[in-house]
């Protein structure tokens, strides 16, 4: 407010003067017009810098993420309204249906971006171009790892300090931390089946079957819902299982992940492809269960959810 | 020089064992220790004997998918370089993969489920796209020659080859990220097929192109002379050179729909083999076919076993054995 009205006692005589300046039309009245523009467009600058300081400092107002993972993160910690533009897979919350999509992981599209002029941009880590061309725009990055379940609030804490929402952050990781280990003690001391969680397949046959390694966030649910995944050993995310591997492990329950829902007709057929290894124990003993499910693509916010459906699955028991 | 049916017994016989023997072997060892007992004891039941499943649907139909499309690839792989003339020609010279490689990608892009004849929609569609490619450029250079022009062939099919993979990379561009990399994984070539469905389906193609492969032996010697002389011998060399590509993409379209475009086989095969027994196409094709089929094989057995339990793509093992072995045959033809 002592801002303000400093500002228009400096404008205010200075207008004055330029205005009988004009109205004699002399010489030295030139350098009074002078005096007035350079003092308000020093103040506007000062100004313009102040706010734009302010605002980098605290809070951006103008988000881009590329993932939809962080863009559900900045949703649940309040900084919804500052998100601007999203990735080109971006599902959830509804309101990202009405943003503009400025591509994806491997077709960013950098002009989009700059059109949208951003003051943060969260892109993959792995997009090292991207990220050059960024920062010779002079945006500010955040830089996204795809990683384990522990990542998740990791990631949702700070980003939400980076966003100016830092108490609203520690509060939603906190809840997203309580829904997990509460899924993990609704199962705890249970018989751990051996899980299999199969995320792609071709369609109609046994081949070009990819499953959960032991890394990564569908590990992590498999583990803390009360399972075993067949393959903890292989220290990567994701395995390509031909049928001897499969049989070879045994998993007690196979968890198929499918991009739609299907007809129950259509859900029977694909599950009737497993009948080729009838020695599998989940085959056997028909546990084989499709999973049409968003919230096991996204780490982010909803991951207890996740767990807990997949807890649900393995332990149907438990939640009687 | 001993007669051409000795030699042919003699390589019919060494390459046959040894096709034998890696057939006989391969199905042995695995990412997994089985007792060949339980997986034989025909007390206990199949749907509970997890041996027995091991041998008969994970690695038997796998060893004699190995076995098939070795001796199809290698074959065509003799069959293209006579019918061109050419050294460095291989069954995927003219098209066929890349086009097969488009239906593949269309059908795993767009996820179309629908199955025919027990067979699931990916390797339908891959042969689908064969037949198209081989269509296009069967009818190119058939359209501006009375007979069938080898130079236009050769020219449409290394086009259609580019064109094909332009489409490829376009669609993949918007397709999603697990899609892009299926395709690509089907790309590398891969023998687990877990049924005996897709090999039950490519018996009657390859019975049909063998039999022609069959026929063609003498024809391709003659051919091999050049066209004219072959001509004043008595071919007809337009109908031999028709039969030798139909053929020829017949064998190498059933091949890829059940295993991927995988590569080298189709070279390096031939030309070892014409190292070993010399250049006559009488014993040239069958000892190929079996060479191949050995040689297909022991990659798939080294592509499931080296990194178990991850697995190698076959494709990849056949090149990183077959590129080398490439250049120093151009090395040493220079």
């Amino acid at each position: 407010m002592k801002d303000e009205g400093r500002r228009k006692s400096a404008c205010g005589p200075s207008e004055a003067r330029s205005r009988r300046a004009r109205a004699s039309g002399g010489g030295a009245p030139r350098a009074l017009i002078k005096d007035a523009v350079t003092g308000t467009a020093l103040w506007v600058l000062l100004l313009t810098i102040a706010a734009a300081a302010q605002q980098v400092a605290v809070r951006p107002a103008r988000i881009i993420s590329l993932i939809p993972a962080v863009t559900e993160m900045l949703f649940a910690v309040g900084a919804g309204e500052q998100v601007v533009g999203v990735g080109s897979f971006d599902r959830y919350p509804p309101q990202v249906e009405k943003l503009p999509r400025v591509g994806a992981l491997l077709d960013p599209d950098l002009e989009k971006m700059l059109s949208l002029r951003p003051d943060l941009v969260v892109i993959y880590g792995s997009q090292t171009d991207l990220q050059q061309q960024l920062e010779r725009a002079k945006v500010p990055l955040f830089i996204y790892r795809h990683a384990g379940l522990a990542d998740v609030t990791k990631t949702m804490r700070e980003l939400g300090g980076r966003v100016g929402r830092g108490q609203e952050a520690d509060a939603a990781a906190a809840r997203v931390e309580a829904a997990l280990d509460a899924v993990g003690r609704s199962v705890k001391g249970r018989t751990k089946p051996r899980v299999l969680l199969v995320f792609d397949r071709e369609a109609g046959a046994l081949r070009g079957i990819y499953a959960s390694g032991g890394v990564g966030f569908l590990h992590d649910i498999i583990e803390l819902a009360g399972g075993t995944n067949v393959f903890a050993d292989v220290q990567r995310q994701s395995v390509q299982a031909g049928t001897e591997l499969i049989l070879a492990r045994r998993p007690d329950v196979i968890l198929e992940l499918r991009l739609g829902t299907l007809g129950e007709a259509a859900a029977r057929a694909v599950r009737s492809d497993w009948d080729a290894i009838p020695a599998v124990p989940a085959v056997r003993n028909g546990r084989v269960v499709l999973i049409a499910d968003e919230r096991m693509r996204v780490p982010g916010p909803r991951v207890a959810e996740a767990a807990r459906l997949i807890a649900e699955t393995l332990h149907p028991d438990a939640f009687k | 020089m001993t007669g051409v049916r000795t030699r042919l017994a003699v390589s019919v016989a060494g390459f046959g064992a040894l096709a034998a023997a890696a057939i006989l072997f391969a199905p042995l060892a695995g990412s997994t220790d089985i007792d060949l007992r339980r997986v034989f004891d025909r007390s206990l039941p199949f749907a509970d004997n997890t041996d027995a499943q091991i041998f008969f649907v994970a690695r038997l139909p796998r060893t004699l998918a190995g076995a098939v499309v070795g001796a199809a690839l290698a074959s065509a792989g003799v069959v293209f370089q006579g019918l061109l003339r050419n050294p460095l020609a291989t069954p995927f010279t003219l098209g066929i993969s890349s086009g097969s490689a488009l239906g593949a990608m269309l059908a795993i892009t767009w996820g179309w489920s629908f199955a025919a004849l027990g067979l699931p929609a990916v390797p339908l569609a891959s042969f689908a796209g064969a037949i198209v490619a081989v269509g296009i450029v069967y009818w190119l250079a058939r359209a501006r020659h009375a007979g069938l022009s080898t130079n236009v062939l050769l020219l449409a099919g290394v086009t259609m080859n580019a064109f094909f993979s332009a489409l490829i990379l376009f669609v993949q561009y918007f397709a999603d990220f697990a899609q892009t990399y299926r395709t690509l994984r089907w790309l590398m070539g891969d023998l687990d097929v877990s049924s005996y469905e897709s090999l039950i389906a490519t018996v009657p193609l390859l019975t049909a192109a063998f039999a022609a492969f069959a026929w063609l032996a003498r024809p391709l010697n003659l051919l091999s002379l050049g066209p004219d002389s072959a001509e004043s011998r008595g071919i007809d060399v337009v109908r031999a050179q028709r039969t030798a590509f139909l053929s020829g993409s017949l064998a190498t379209g059933a091949a890829v729909s059940v295993a991927g475009p995988i590569g080298f086989i189709g070279i390096i095969i031939p030309h070892l083999v014409r190292l070993i027994v010399g250049a006559d196409h009488r014993v040239v094709l069958p000892a190929s076919a079996l060479f191949g089929a050995a040689f297909l094989v022991g990659c798939d057995l080294l592509a499931r076993t080296v990194m178990s339990p991850i697995e190698v793509p076959v494709g990849v093992i056949t090149a990183l054995i077959g590129g080398p072995f490439f250049l120093w045959l151009l090395v040493r033809k220079g």
